[in-house]
């Protein structure tokens, strides 16, 4: 080769001994690398639910029972308006609606409202509602006691029931803040049935 | 894998006696880095004719408003397969292709590091893009709910065929994480004496840094078409709401495998570039420690950008903001790397051979695909950009004239020392300028469609985007046809008749290592180790 003579001699059998060795163990702590970010995918799932839960993003944290303080205080100088809005999952054959459009509540003040819901399926029915709720800087203040989505429901074939929502705005809640919406989807969720009761305290069976 | 190395060692002991096998077996068996490099290169070049054909059905479709030649449904799998052929089954393996053939030779080493795995990662592809591409002739459609595969559309509502999809995905991603793995190992192991780090090629380190990204993310995409595999079929719900299951946590782990996989797509690319601006100007890269240095930073703020992605899915404002000045925040290394190019141009003696005149295309309008992509950082304009065809300009902008314009810069410098045989330079140059006018009459237009409100992804239009769509339809043609010259161009450079001597140095400007073997390179290079001073 035109360039030998600048050369040093080949790689002896140590030498490439040494290679091998040297690239086997970096191998293996590039792959070690490998399986943890596999983990970390996983890992971004329970992060993520922490940090929306946290932060009140995405419904999660009005999907949980929340005690009321008992010295939080009515602020009666101020009202906002919660309208209540439903939407069915897919083609869910139910009939789901708030009883009320919406209702005026004062921060700190607990309210009660139903929502109605019939199964029209034609068969026994499981099904789970899902909260959203916007603006998105109200939705950490807005906290429930009850709700019917804090577990599955299951509906016999034609059973019509209303379903109770306890909840209430803290009165930290930002002054700007007049109206809030307060959302539910209700989700088929046969296919996911989960143990435990699937009756919320409240619920009137019609 | 230990055994790979020794075989491959003991192989490379007489290897100077006898060249590669003939036939078949040569390129299924091969281990030799060159080979593997050809074989990436070459199934890249297959796949972009594949996908190129989708685009222009796709193009043809949107001719006029309403239907001229595909059903929605059709439409929907074209743009999904598009999507998926040109990113995984073109700049990827081109790009490890190109690695495959120059990394070795540019660090002094005689081949890869991991020999054997390396024909393995390559050897997937043909097999994951087979089962991909299989889907089309089965019975319901085709993969069709873009190739960002948003749950629930790819979950609850995906066709049978998304299985296939699924699958493939995990295999050309283990092909890139090998592939990634096996270049990592090379560059810190094999490296001859003297090849300090700061005297690598900016190719070299750019994809130092991009195998690193690929070995952090793949992993993450394969998670994400697992979750979804078991949404499918083993009753999980990590997607699924009814289940307790979020459908945005899919953007979320999508993204975070998706935002750095642009810079994948365009970091050894930035090398290339860094590689032919000094050979043409005839001067040292400008900034070279920088060059470096922005690189690295890149690559660091690109995971950290994700939800740039996602600012119209109810993300906090406080996360709006962040992640919109994150964004921003990668024009700056950025900007370094045009500034340095631009500094290595000023005053150079410059010439204009094809390599040069696709490097300074990319230069130009890559920048102009970084300025779209400032305007999308903007939450407030993102909203009315989101989904529209102003997207779709943009990533062409820096996916064509960006990744796609430095592959084939990159063939063109490195085709005369590879085959030993210098291209044909009045064709080359033929092919550039169809290629930048074609690119831009399809592309521009786009930009404007966006804006006048053109959502992407849709098979038909309103009335007033017709004249448009139609000076997008006629340019994708004429950048579509322009790449047969290409093939053609390549196919002469490697079978055609030999005329001319091609120098050891084939260029008046090169400098690095690979330019001080004979052209064409022998089977086997670097066998006893090269000193750098």
């Amino acid at each position: 080769m035109s360039h030998g003579q600048h050369n040093t001699p080949p790689f002896d059998k140590n030498k490439r001994h040494d290679v091998a060795v040297k690239n086997r163990r970096l191998t293996w702590v590039l792959l070690g690398g490998v399986l943890l970010m596999f983990g970390f995918c996983y890992m971004l799932i329970p992060f993520y639910e922490f940090i929306c839960k946290k932060e009140g993003i995405n419904g999660k944290s009005a999907n949980s029972v929340t005690a009321m303080d008992p010295t939080m205080q009515v602020d009666y100088s101020r009202t906002i308006k919660v309208d209540l809005v439903t939407t069915l999952h897919g083609n869910l054959l139910f009939k789901f609606i708030p009883l009320q459009r919406h209702i005026e509540i004062h921060p700190g003040e607990r309210k009660l409202v139903y929502f109605y819901a019939e199964n029209r399926a034609g068969q026994e029915m499981t099904v789970q509602a899902i909260p959203s709720i916007t603006p998105n800087d109200a939705a950490r203040f807005l906290k429930k006691t009850e709700c019917f989505c804090f577990t599955q429901q299951y509906f016999f074939d034609g059973q019509k029931a209303d379903m109770p929502v306890y909840f209430f705005i803290e009165p930290t809640i930002p002054k700007e803040i007049k109206e809030v919406t307060l959302s539910y989807t209700l989700f088929d969720a046969s296919a996911y049935v989960k143990k435990g009761k699937q009756f919320t305290k409240g619920r009137i069976n019609l | 894998m230990s055994e790979a190395i020794t075989h491959a060692h003991d192989a490379h002991g007489h290897a100077d006696h006898h060249g590669p096998d003939k036939g078949f077996k040569r390129w299924l068996f091969t281990t030799n880095h060159k080979d593997i490099g050809t074989l990436y290169l070459t199934f890249s070049l297959i796949m972009l004719f594949i996908g190129g054909a989708m685009a222009l059905l796709i193009r043809i479709e949107l001719y006029e408003p309403g239907k001229v030649l595909l059903d929605p449904e059709y439409f929907n799998q074209m743009t999904t397969m598009h999507g998926l052929i040109m990113v995984f089954g073109v700049i990827m393996p081109a790009m490890a292709g190109l690695a495959n053939w120059m990394i070795p030779m540019m660090i002094g080493a005689p081949d890869m590091a991991l020999p054997r795995l390396n024909n393995w990662s390559f050897w997937l592809l043909p097999f994951a893009f087979s089962m991909l591409l299989s889907t089309m002739i089965m019975s319901g459609p085709a993969p069709d709910f873009g190739w960002t595969f948003y749950a629930p559309l790819s979950t609850t509502y995906g066709p049978k065929s998304t299985d296939f999809f699924i699958f493939s995905i995990h295999m050309m991603g283990a092909s890139s994480i090998l592939a990634s793995l096996n270049i990592v190992v090379t560059i810190f192991n094999m490296r001859a004496p003297g090849m300090t780090w700061m005297k690598m090629p900016l190719f070299v380190w750019s994809w130092l840094v991009t195998a690193f990204l690929l070995l952090a993310v793949m992993p993450v995409l394969a998670g994400c078409v697992t979750m979804m595999l078991m949404d499918r079929h083993f009753h999980t719900s990590f997607f699924n709401a009814a289940g307790g299951g979020d459908p945005l946590l899919f953007q979320h782990v999508f993204w975070f495998f998706g935002h750095p996989e642009v810079y994948i797509l365009i970091l050894p690319g930035f090398g290339v570039i860094s590689e032919i601006i000094p050979t043409f100007a005839r001067k040292k890269l400008f900034g070279y420690r920088f060059m470096v240095y922005a690189t690295a930073l890149i690559a660091i703020v690109g995971f950290v950008v994700w939800m740039h992605h996602m600012f119209t899915t109810g993300a906090p404002y406080v996360a709006q903001l962040y992640f919109m000045y994150a964004t921003m925040l990668v024009a700056v290394p950025t900007g370094i790397k045009v500034f340095n190019w631009l500094g290595t141009l000023f005053k150079g003696s410059i010439t204009f051979e094809t390599p040069m005149l696709f490097a300074l295309g990319f230069l130009i309008m890559f920048t102009l695909g970084g300025f779209s992509g400032l305007m999308l950082s903007l939450v407030p304009a993102d909203y009315q950009y989101r989904d529209s065809y102003f997207v779709v300009a943009h990533f062409h902008y820096v996916l064509v004239s960006g990744s796609l314009f430095t592959i084939i810069a990159a063939v063109y410098f490195w085709l005369p020392k590879w085959t030993g045989h210098m291209y044909n330079e009045r064709l080359g140059q033929l092919h550039f300028w169809l290629s930048v006018i074609g690119m831009n009459v399809t592309f521009l237009p786009m930009h404007f469609l966006g804006l006048a409100g053109m959502p992407r992804r849709i098979p038909d239009y309103a009335l007033q985007f017709t004249d448009f769509n139609q000076i997008c339809t006629i340019g994708a043609f004429i950048f579509g046809f322009a790449q047969l010259i290409f093939l053609y161009i390549i196919l002469r450079s490697c079978f055609g008749k030999k005329q001319d001597h091609v120098s050891n140095q084939v260029w008046e400007g090169a400098h690095g290592l690979e330019w001080t073997l004979p052209s064409p390179v022998p089977y086997h290079t670097f066998e006893t180790i090269p000193h750098v001073s």
